[in-house]
């Protein structure tokens, strides 16, 4: 196991090496650049801007400018957010990001968990129907809707919640931000949970527990849930990775602190460092994220090992 | 098997029960809470890019030589007086005695000579070096071939005293002094700790609020600053500044009752709101051009002049003012805005007639120019991307259609769109100039200087007029200057004038002390919220 866990960490250093070199360059590649806007500067003052950001050297001087500086840790100077460091932002925003998105991950899995059980084992009865409508729905309607319309219901006609804003964490200003985060992630567990734990019903060791003449609930605690949590676990891999990278919608709605606002508006502002910055820190964690997967695996799954 | 459900309604029912509703805690005192438009890049004023909203929270937490009052109205700042010598190149500036920086310093001369050289000095890059070029040697200094300490600027009088050298007489320098390059700096510590001066927990101030928390890209706090000159006259505690990038939520929030104003809100919802708040929605001309520019390069069919006529005739600016934008703009035939005082604006010729006429003459002259149904005009039509622009962008198309003209529209983000603007890679393209100090000159300029001139239109006798009034320092000579260039640029068609902005503001009406203005800056000295 150990062997296996150094081996895949040596691994993600070629897959991140290579991340963050396409990257760089098709950021480059992208038409306009971090100082176009609708007051145009002077060329002068432009080429100002572009000296004091090492921009007006050649590309692979400033590739290499990059990774030199990366390998000490320093992401470089965002251009946007000139009076914080890449590094600073990504600190300042990511456990914003990481609580909130836990916060989403913890309340789908204990909702969708249980809702997509119950729909398996009440296969094809009026619960089920409802449980999978309701999923439908949570599915089909994106966050960008979810979100607007929670922030108008609860902060403003009924007034329980505020509508947006950060308040230092405060718990009334996470509410509805990790509901809307929430509900696209019940739905997609319930529905995953559901089908695997009816395939999972009617594979053979099932059979033969019932057999034996273990209660239903036994068989469906010790049995069956285990096996059936698998397809749940390895989508939650990237899911949680995605969710804790924050999401540019909800943190933009709500006016949250988190950095799933950096990746988007990096990329809009031309914000090289920043956009670098996300990209290598998002990378490691869905490297992370997917190792972490791959282990909890041969611990659900005894058939799997990864001992040589 | 029945027992397993309850265990699992239970579950489910727990986790929804966790995230029952909390109480609000109520707003604490006079606080105002602003939702500006994005995040300042900086609190140094040398390093911000030139965003309204920028200069909205620079506005409030440092002062200038000179100061706007509630009315947008040029005031005394730290400066008590200024006079102009008689050659009108030499600007002497009276600083009051009880100017502090929020640390307790006094506030000196030397403090603007630091600010001014430190935007000039090409180090800097600062985005308002360009605005120092009437001052001596501010442009070599910040092209890198002066030193910095030779800029035109000294103090005098032992730091009781700014005199400022001009090139040539310059009839609006004074009024670009409300742009955040002539605040002062605290040079003692900018001594300290460099750089790294304006960090939240070194920052020092001399406006009437200093900053104390900054929360990037979610709240930027600040108090009331007691050691500014005026304090007692401050009657808010502190303004918070929050970024709301999407303005449908910024909306949600000031109804819900957790931001006071919200700065620009989108003409969209002009509507809705003046149907639902009225009492809180303000709108006003302001100090904004919205054009389509006219590509007049060679090889561009916009290179005849007979088709940039005929297009600007055959657009209805009262359909996108009136309907389009529900009345929340008002629509224009000129390159300078109403607002601009001292000024009156010069129509293009031709707009003031009836549709049917424009549009018959539009025909006669795309025949002139060689354009028919054989041989129909084909343009491509850019702007930047918005739902806004993309509206007005159809409409001009349709207006344009009936003349045979054949549209095809591109949208691209907003960096890609100026950059292509400005390498003239477009025919014709959705432009604008909002304009943060109250002259008309700051508007003609675009068709006289090199940058935001994206059309590469020329005119000898244009830029004659205008290199005269910037040197003319007689009031109404100058005016009639100006006027003059306006009525030469336009009558050649490099642009479509298509409507004056309008500042949409959303005011809580408890707020007391707001005025609307064509500058659209509402310093928050002078406003109150009583409780």
């Amino acid at each position: 196991m150990l062997t296996y866990t150094a081996k895949r960490l040596a691994m993600a250093i070629p897959t991140l090496l290579i991340v963050i070199t396409v990257s760089f360059f098709l950021m480059r590649v992208a038409p306009g650049g971090p100082f176009d806007g609708e007051r145009q500067l002077p060329p002068e003052i432009e080429n100002n801007l572009r000296a004091a950001y090492h921009l007006d050297e050649p590309l692979p001087m400033q590739y290499l400018r990059y990774m030199g500086n990366l390998l000490q840790g320093d992401f470089g100077p965002s251009f946007k957010y000139k009076d914080f460091s890449v590094t600073q932002l990504i600190l300042q925003g990511f456990p914003v990001s990481l609580e909130l998105g836990g916060l989403a991950i913890g309340l789908a899995l204990i909702i969708g968990l249980p809702l997509g059980v119950i729909a398996a084992l009440r296969r094809n009865s009026t619960v089920d129907y409802m449980v999978m409508g309701i999923a439908l729905g949570g599915i089909a309607v994106p966050n960008f809707v979810i979100a607007p319309i929670l922030a108008l219901v609860f902060g403003v006609l009924l007034a329980w919640l505020p509508a947006g804003g950060w308040n230092g964490g405060a718990l009334p200003n996470l509410v509805l931000p990790v509901i809307a985060l929430a509900i696209q992630q019940i739905a997609y567990i319930a529905r995953m949970m559901r089908a695997s734990m009816i395939e999972t019903l009617g594979s053979h060791f099932i059979r033969t527990a019932r057999a034996k003449g273990l209660s239903e609930r036994q068989v469906i605690w010790r049995h069956a849930l285990r096996p059936s949590m698998l397809p749940v676990i390895s989508y939650l891999g990237p899911a949680i990775a995605g969710i804790i990278t924050g999401s540019v919608v909800i943190e933009q709605i709500f006016g949250l602190p988190g950095i799933g606002r950096y990746f988007v508006q990096g990329a809009l502002n031309r914000d090289y460092t920043l956009v670098m910055g996300t990209v290598v820190f998002y990378g490691v964690l869905i490297v992370l994220m997917n190792l972490v997967v791959d282990l909890l695996y041969s611990a659900l799954d005894p058939q799997i090992r990864y001992d040589d | 098997m029945t027992r397993l459900y309850p265990m699992m309604a239970t579950a489910a029912l727990l986790g929804a029960l966790s995230l029952a509703p909390v109480a609000i805690e109520a707003a604490a005192a006079a606080t105002l809470k602003v939702g500006i438009s994005s995040d300042p890049a900086s609190l140094d004023p040398g390093r911000i890019t030139g965003g309204v909203w920028e200069e909205d929270v620079l506005r409030d937490i440092y002062e200038g030589l000179i100061s706007i009052d509630a009315g947008g109205r040029i005031i005394p700042g730290v400066a008590e007086s200024w006079q102009l010598a008689d050659d009108g190149t030499t600007w002497t500036f009276e600083l009051r005695d009880d100017a502090q920086w929020s640390d307790g310093e006094p506030v000196t001369a030397e403090d603007f000579v630091r600010a001014l050289r430190y935007h000039a000095n090409p180090q800097t890059a600062s985005n308002y070096a360009h605005r120092l070029y009437p001052i001596v040697n501010a442009e070599a200094i910040t092209r890198g071939d002066k030193p910095v300490d030779s800029l035109g600027v000294e103090s005098r009088n032992d730091g009781h005293t700014l005199v400022i050298h001009l090139n040539e007489p310059t009839a609006y320098f004074l009024k670009t002094l409300v742009l955040p390059f002539g605040y002062p700096l605290p040079k003692h510590v900018m001594a300290q700790y460099g750089k790294a001066w304006s960090d939240i927990d070194h920052i020092v101030t001399n406006g009437p609020f200093k900053p104390v928390k900054w929360v990037s890209n979610t709240e930027l706090e600040t108090v009331k600053n007691p050691r500014f000159h005026a304090a007692e006259q401050v009657s808010l505690d502190g303004v918070d500044f929050y970024p709301l990038e999407d303005k449908s939520a910024a909306i949600t929030r000031f109804r819900a009752g957790e931001v006071d104003v919200v700065r620009d809100f989108p003409a969209a919802r002009y509507q809705w709101l003046k149907d639902n708040l009225p009492e809180a929605v303000h709108v006003a001309p302001s100090l904004g051009s919205y054009y389509y520019v006219f590509n007049t390069r060679k090889g561009t069919p916009t290179a005849d002049r007979r088709v940039r006529r005929a297009l600007s005739l055959a657009i209805n600016r009262e359909v996108i003012a009136d309907k389009l934008l529900d009345g929340a703009v008002e629509p224009s035939r000129a390159l300078v805005p109403g607002g601009v005082s001292h000024y009156t604006p010069q129509p293009q010729p031709g707009l003031d007639e009836p549709m049917p006429a424009r549009m018959q003459k539009a025909r006669q002259l795309l025949q002139q120019a060689g354009y028919g149904p054989e041989h129909p005009l084909e343009l491509t039509l850019r702007y930047n991307a918005g739902t806004e622009h993309q509206r007005i962008a159809v409409a001009v198309a349709a207006m344009w259609k009936p003349l045979g003209v054949e549209i095809t529209q591109r949208s691209s983000e907003a960096n890609v769109h100026y950059a292509d603007l400005m390498q003239g890679d477009f025919q014709v393209a959705r432009a604008a100039w909002i304009s943060s100090y109250d002259d008309a000159q700051n508007f003609l300029q675009l068709l006289s200087a090199e940058t935001n001139n994206y059309g590469a239109w020329h005119s000898d006798e244009y830029s004659r007029l205008m290199a005269r009034s910037d040197r003319e320092q007689d009031r109404e000579q100058r005016r009639a200057l100006l006027e003059q260039a306006e009525r030469v640029g336009l009558a050649d068609y490099p642009l479509a004038p298509i409507y004056i902005y309008a500042s949409r503001n959303l005011v809580n009406p408890a707020i007391e002390g707001w005025q609307d203005n064509a500058l659209d800056m509402h310093p928050s000295r002078w406003l109150s919220l009583p409780q």
